[in-house]
């Protein structure tokens, strides 16, 4: 049985006053809220197991390596990818993808074309602009309707022989939208293209089977869904990762160092130089087996329900518009007030214990495509209640009146 | 009337407001009356950078005094504008580089000077001190 009360008594920071007011967290889609699991998870590895991990022979090296090698487990089965050494621990989302962008200046030729959707995160174009710097290949995008979905029939019209990778986000963390990723990566496989899918805003709200998907690589960040910040994983398919060069060079992802030459480790080692965020990695573990013990169906069921009530109850206000307003989306809603700059209502609903974005959310040309400067967004997690979208609603109606 | 003096009258006029409300409600009513920058000075080169909404600020000497005007895009930073435009404007350039800003935690609005805040209150106010010094350089 899903019981949003009980689930909210893991997260202690849901009793915290914000100006006075009990605070309401609604800006999920930058960062999740953390259990008293994970923090607990945290707490332990400093108390009882901190130690670098992979090359002591004491007895604290070896249980910390046995936590961190444990994690990449947890990762590897809740993603269904074939092998553990396919799983690389990241820094996060961005790591992961520079990671890949990188690896690609060694693949890529003159005239050679990526594919980047018109719904991506500013981290995620800035990349790929740099890898065609480096190589002289060319960037295409698949552009969007202004529901927010991305046009398909574009898409195969830009796809070709030169196209050598396609670069889509998994779900739009601007708007929400659910892109169909499935038959996106079918299609660029037809074209000999390799996939990378930016799994950050999804990993939150559904489990991606990258084997089913049959995805080249797939990015995510712990952070985004009850982990720490400062880790994630990149999934890649073992012939990929034995394909790309390596990415930073230091200790760990080294076999055998001469001065006259080096030996790099396997997989994923091969990925993974210097000390990791070892901490980071066991708790990414204890956060998805936290939300694996909820439920990802009942997660997904319950955040719809929150995201069909906030729609039709901000809609209520007048001169209220919801920007991504896609078939298929997740519990965010980007939305502005006619006529009053989206941080005017920010800066209000700070002021009332309301937690959301404002801004551009680092994705300029959506925002350049609806011609505003920004919106509000309202992301909503499965510990989010229908009390405080309830107060979300008054709090927006609040400010439009001492804002009109 | 000194900077100081324009000063305790704001700090006067904000200890009357019982709430975050009524302080805020005052900020957005200034926002509303502030006069406009003229239109041809609404350029790339006076956005002040570092704010989330929009903030254009023009300066000129009048009789060896700096005047400011300024404009945004969003009513709140206007009203936190209109606050810093009745302080430093129609003031000699030496006494704005001089004058200090503990005022804004005096009427409550300590909140938007922290220099993580996305108003860039506190770039506006280190603009406004830049004209003043670069007024005053050429007075020396």
């Amino acid at each position: 049985m899903f019981n949003v009360e009980t689930i909210r008594k893991d997260f202690p920071i849901l009793k915290r006053q914000v100006n006075g007011k009990s605070l309401v967290y609604f800006d999920n889609a930058a960062t999740s809220q953390t259990p008293q699991q994970v923090i607990d998870v945290i707490v332990d590895y400093y108390t009882n197991y901190n130690a670098n991990i992979h090359r002591g022979v004491h007895t604290l090296s070896q249980e910390a390596t046995d936590l961190y090698e444990q994690a990449r487990l947890k990762i590897q089965k809740h993603f269904n990818a074939k092998a553990s050494h396919e799983i690389i621990m990241t820094s996060g989302t961005t790591h992961g993808i520079n990671l890949v962008a990188s690896g690609f200046t060694a693949l890529l030729n003159e005239g050679d074309e990526i594919i980047v959707s018109a719904l991506e995160h500013h981290s995620n174009i800035v990349p790929w602009q740099m890898l065609c710097e480096r190589t002289g290949a060319i960037l295409k995008i698949i552009p969007m309707n202004d529901e927010g979905e991305l046009l398909m029939s574009s898409y195969t019209d830009i796809l070709s022989e030169k196209t050598k990778l396609v670069f889509v986000n998994h779900i739009s963390n601007a708007l929400g939208t659910i892109n169909p990723i499935k038959v996106i990566i079918e299609k660029a496989h037809a074209v000999g293209a390799a996939v990378l899918i930016d799994g950050a805003q999804a990993c939150p709200h559904v489990r991606p089977d990258v084997q089913a998907l049959d995805v080249d690589f797939y990015v995510a960040s712990a952070h985004k869904m009850c982990g720490p910040t400062g880790v994630g994983m990149l999934y890649g398919k073992e012939e990929w990762l034995k394909k790309l060069p390596p990415y930073q060079g230091g200790g760990e992802m080294i076999a055998e160092v001469t001065f006259q030459n080096t030996t790099y480790a396997d997989l994923p080692h091969k990925f993974e130089a210097g000390t990791p965020n070892i901490c980071g990695g066991i708790a990414f573990g204890a956060a998805i087996d936290y939300m694996n013990a909820i439920g990802f169906d009942k997660i997904a069921a319950y955040e719809h329900e929150l995201l069909d009530y906030a729609t039709t109850e901000l809609l209520k206000i007048e001169g209220l518009k919801i920007y991504g307003t896609a078939k298929e989306k997740t519990s965010v809603i980007s939305f502005n007030l006619d006529g009053i700059h989206p941080y005017d209502v920010g800066t209000l609903l700070d002021k009332m214990g309301i937690a959301v974005r404002t801004g551009h959310h680092c994705a300029q040309p959506i925002m350049d495509y609806f011609k505003i400067p920004g919106t509000i967004r309202a992301s909503f997690a499965f510990y989010n209640t229908k009390e405080e979208i309830d107060a979300l609603v008054s709090a927006t109606k609040k400010a439009q009146l001492m804002l009109s | 009337m000194t900077i100081e003096a324009i000063q305790e009258d704001l700090i006067d006029e904000f200890s009357m407001f019982e709430d975050w409300e009524e302080r805020y409600q005052y900020m957005i009513d200034l926002g509303k009356t502030l006069p406009l920058i003229d239109e041809q000075y609404k350029t790339q080169d006076n956005i002040i950078k570092g704010c989330q909404s929009k903030v254009w600020v023009h300066a000129e000497m009048k009789d060896d005094k700096v005047v400011f005007t300024a404009d945004s895009d969003a009513i709140i930073t206007k009203g936190i504008i209109a606050i810093l435009i009745r302080v430093f404007s129609n003031q000699e350039p030496k006494d704005i580089i001089a004058a200090d800003t503990d005022f804004i935690d005096a009427i409550g609005l300590k909140e938007h000077l922290s220099p993580t805040r996305a108003n860039g209150l506190v770039s506006m106010i280190k603009q406004l001190k830049m004209y003043a010094i670069a007024y005053q350089t050429q007075l020396n």
